[in-house]
């Protein structure tokens, strides 16, 4: 109560000031068309749940980098379409974006199957794109920056804490994912990760099931019955989308308890959140880069703008959106440093750039096209949001060839 | 006699105990190893003051003063956890994670053993039972020996059995495992695997009782596969009756029947929200939405058939493609209305948790009701067809058009009627739908498919086939799962029935007689 009650103060603060401001900031943008920047996210469809809060960011961003007299002296204009969900449409609209509407850069997708769906389309045209998720790696395009955690800043470190003391030393551990290209491969580098910690094939069981998949009665109770063999059972789950709210419902009503066998999700953040009742969750985990409770200046700075933007205090931030933030910023330093938006002067500008992120620490892009970010292991609270339990302490550079896929760990350069 | 002996207790605490309280307390306040130890710590000192502190601190009511000191919350107001004095200046919530959460079931086994709540008493022996520490044996020993509530004995028998199984002597690990050999439970089946390691000598005895918890767990399996799959079909079928009233009867092609689906879990959502308010009608707000969907959808329905489809009688190609769009409209509104984001429906608490049945076997609330509800409206569609006057006229008029017109029957609000009436039936299906899945704008797309495959593989127009039909794919898409995957049974079921339409293109239950020929 006295917190919604602060963050509608604090967006009311916001506003008044917004609009105190409005009229002397009138930014007049010298002579020259709009840079555009395309958004590719998908609006409807079972991604949704996560992708719409990403077109709210980075509208909020255009908006913001406007009221601060635009890009070069130029205004900003954003493009929207909405692939649906729907693998193949992503790279029709893409085209449609570099083609149709000349965008000078794209933030875009969620799922790896619709970035792998549209790479060809940016690197046949030279475009750009900015992707704000994590993802399984094993992947490096010249045209695309991936802003969000390959999987030694994520997936490994989440598995280390499920097997350490705080996390309750499990030894046996239940992979649950969606049917496509992300859960496969992270999953299989985390299989050949706990091979290497001693842990045996025989104590680890996979399942994969649809996207918008409802029924986990029988995953659930299997899950249950592999975790009476007398070790410590945890389940990873790489369950993308709105699969996760009846997930969550059955493993609730199953009455399986995160102090009994915990849950550590690397998809499920404070905006999926938002459409379950949380009480039975407590105590299960999340694996993030970000979480809205970090408590950083740059992060209070972040939540203010976004509810002074979207003007409705549930909703939440989250992490891709952190990732969105950190990218646009990133972007908008490399245009202003290499005086155009041409994509190969704009990609030489990228190399070095440092942001201070709402994660509280300092993130830097590297030639390999991936971020350096802290990783955070969150526990779900009563209200949706994440109570912080582990956290490294620097930033950690992005491994995305990982060592664990043995016929491309001898792409991994320096 | 309690009182005597908490009397005795304080009396005899001596100034060095009240220090090990304190220092105790002091360790809630570090990190997450220190709680885990200080609960641990206070849970084996059996002092009842730390009984409120701990409650306080797995409820995230305990704070630290900036001087160190400890507060509890209670609703508004902030007291000292030990002077009980009230406190003005607020402090910072003590945060906790799952090892503290586990050390702390295990405290609270210790000092709420002896409650006089019945539940308190369960949740204590049960966390006895997860903690299994050799030390709780004479407690659990002593309080077995008091305890009457025969929902309370047999899981403190288990929790001595696991603590015997901890403690020293192998007579004592024996009785443990001959204890725990007797259950059903797949806990106690861990709890034996889990010392089989430490306790070689005892390999043979441990092997004898897991093999017995087995045979025991095979049975349960098998019969919550079968409760599983009755839960699906349950689904399957109401999601196909109201099909199977405008497809199966009318004949009609509807593709927009997952939207009425849809419409009914969305008008669950706005009773409940319209409901929040009203303290006393908030617990009933599912059973309102009951009807609140079937007349919305029925009025949707009314306005779909007399607006378009009637327009397109006999021409299923165009009526298929108009539904299709129709769908698509009623999809993009929805969005456009509540947002693309799923919406949350609470599910009411008789319809949370598991119930356990005779044997072990567990059984979810939501899933229970469900069947039961997708019996009620098969029991009142039935009804509704064979035993009222609408009923009547409907059977006429799809029997025979002309004789019926000519008995004075008006077959255009006939048609309005039933196709109404099936569209009613998909709202009421709606309101269970949104307990087990997301609502969200697209939440019919997953349903269309199933319900005609139900209606096409039970028999068109026969609502006994489309009974029979739902249960049996539910089922059979349950038994594979374990095996072949969640993705490959569902396959495998496909290609199950479109063997099966090749045999007999009219489903399970063909109608013979002039009817069907049409």
């Amino acid at each position: 109560m006295t917190q919604r009650l602060i963050v509608s103060r604090r967006a009311l603060l916001a506003g008044a000031a917004g609009a105190l401001a409005m009229p002397a900031i009138r930014p007049a943008f010298a002579q020259g068309a709009p840079i555009k920047v395309g958004v590719l996210h998908s609006l409807s469809g079972t991604m949704a749940i996560s992708e719409t809060a990403l077109r709210d960011t980075v509208l909020m961003m255009v908006e913001d980098i406007n009221s601060k007299g635009g890009l070069l002296g130029r205004k900003v204009e954003a493009v929207v379409v909405d692939p649906a969900s729907n693998w193949p449409l992503f790279a029709e609209k893409a085209r449609e974006l570099l083609q149709v509407h000349k965008v000078d850069v794209t933030f875009g997708c969620w799922t790896s199957v619709s970035r792998k769906s549209v790479l060809p389309v940016y690197e046949e045209l030279n475009g750009l794109l900015f992707y704000p998720v994590q993802y399984e790696g094993e992947e490096q395009s010249k045209n695309v920056f991936y802003t969000g955690a390959a999987p030694n800043q994520q997936a490994i470190p989440a598995v280390e804490y499920l097997m350490s003391d705080d996390g309750g030393k499990a030894r046996r551990i239940a992979l649950l994912g969606t049917d496509y290209v992300y859960p496969r491969t992270t999953n299989r580098i985390l299989r050949a990760y706990l091979n290497s910690k001693g842990i045996a094939d025989a104590d680890i069981l996979e399942e994969y099931t649809p996207f918008g998949h409802s029924d986990w009665q029988g995953i659930v109770s299997r899950v249950k019955r592999f975790a009476g063999e007398g070790k410590k059972t945890a389940i990873v789950s790489t369950i993308n989308g709105d699969a996760n709210v009846p997930f969550y419902r059955e493993l609730g009503n199953q009455g399986i308890k995160a102090e009994d066998i915990p849950s550590v999700a690397f998809s499920v953040g404070e905006e999926e959140l938002a459409g379950i009742d949380t009480k039975p969750l407590v105590g299960h985990l999340a694996a993030w880069n970000y979480f809205m409770s970090v408590d950083s200046p740059v992060n209070t700075e972040f939540k203010k703008m976004w509810a002074s933007y979207i003007k409705n205090p549930k909703r939440v931030t989250n992490d891709p959106m952190e990732a969105t933030y950190t990218g646009f910023k990133m972007w908008s330093q490399a245009v202003t440093k290499a005086g155009t938006t041409a994509v190969d002067a704009v990609r030489q500008a990228m190399y070095g750039q440092q942001v201070a992120a709402p994660s509280g620490y300092t993130e830097q892009m590297f030639e390999n096209h991936h971020l350096s970010k802290p990783v955070m292991l969150g526990e779900i609270m009563e209200n949706g949001q994440f109570n912080i339990v582990y956290k490294t302490p620097t930033a950690i550079p992005a491994e995305n060839w990982s060592p664990y896929i043995p016929e491309n760990a001898n792409r991994r350069k320096g | 006699m309690l009182r005597v002996l908490l009397v005795l207790l304080v009396l005899a605490v001596p100034a060095r105990a009240q220090d090990a309280f304190t220092t105790a307390l002091a360790g809630l306040s570090g990190n997450f190893t220190a709680q885990a130890e200080a609960v641990e710590r206070l849970g084996a000192l059996g002092d009842p003051r730390a009984l409120p502190i701990l409650q306080a601190l797995g409820e995230g009511r305990l704070l630290k003063r900036a001087d160190g000191v400890l507060l509890l919350r209670q609703g508004e107001a902030l007291r000292e956890a030990l002077s009980g004095g009230a406190s003005t200046e607020a402090g910072e919530v003590l945060r906790i994670n799952n090892r503290v959460r586990g050390a702390l079931r295990g405290a609270f086994g210790r000092l709420q053993l002896l409650s006089p709540v019945e539940a308190e008493r369960l949740a204590a022996a049960d966390g006895l039972f997860r903690s299994r520490s050799a030390e709780n044996v004479a407690m659990l020993e002593d309080a077995l020996g008091r305890e009457a509530s025969a929902r309370v004995r047999p899981v403190m028998e288990l929790a001595l059995a696991a603590s015997r199984l901890a403690a020293g002597e192998d007579s004592a690990k024996r009785q443990g495992i001959i204890l725990l050999g007797g259950s059903s439970s797949p806990e106690a089946r861990a709890v034996l695997l889990e010392a089989r390691a430490a306790n070689a000598g005892l390999a043979a005895e441990i092997d004898q009782a897991v093999a017995a918890i087995d045979r025991r767990l095979q049975l349960k399996r098998a019969a919550e596969t079968a409760f599983q799959g009755l839960s699906l079909g349950s689904i399957l079928l109401l999601a196909a009756l109201g099909l199977a009233v405008t497809f199966g009867v009318m004949g009609v092609i509807n593709m927009a029947h997952g939207e009425m689906v849809m419409l009914g879990a969305y008008t669950t959502v706005v009773v409940q929200e319209a409901l929040r308010g009203i303290p006393a009608l908030a617990p009933l707000s599912l059973p309102l939405s009951v009807p609140a969907a079937f007349l919305v959808t029925a009025a949707v329905g009314v306005a779909l058939e007399r607006g378009l489809i009637r327009h397109l009688y006999g021409r299923p190609l165009e009526t298929l493609l108009m539904t299709f769009g129709v769908g698509m409209i009623l999809q993009q509104s929805v969005r456009l209305i509540f947002g693309a984001q799923n919406r949350e429906v609470v599910s009411p608490a008789w319809m949370q948790g598991t119930l356990q049945l005779p044997g072990g076997i567990e059984v979810t609330q939501n899933r229970l009701w469900i069947i039961f509800f997708s019996l009620v409206v098969l029991g009142l569609t039935v009804a509704a067809i064979r035993f009222t006057r609408f009923g009547l006229e409907m059977r006429a008029v799809v029997q025979n058009r002309r004789i019926a017109a000519t008995m004075g029957i008006r077959t255009g609000r006939v048609d309005a009627m039933t196709f109404a009436f099936g569209s009613g039936i998909a709202g009421i299906a709606g309101v269970a739908v949104s307990q087990i899945d997301n609502v969200s704008p697209n939440l019919g797309t997953g349903y269309i498919i199933d319900s005609f495959m139900v209606v096409v593989f039970g028999g068109v127009g026969s609502l006994a086939g489309t009974m029979i039909g739902a249960l049996t794919l539910g089922i059979v898409n349950k038994m594979l799962e374990p095996w072949a995957g969640a993705v490959l049974a569902k396959i495998a079921v496909l290609v199950g029935i479109m063997l099966f339409i090749q045999r007999r293109p009219k489903g399970l239950f063909a109608l013979k007689g002039r009817a069907a020929e049409q």
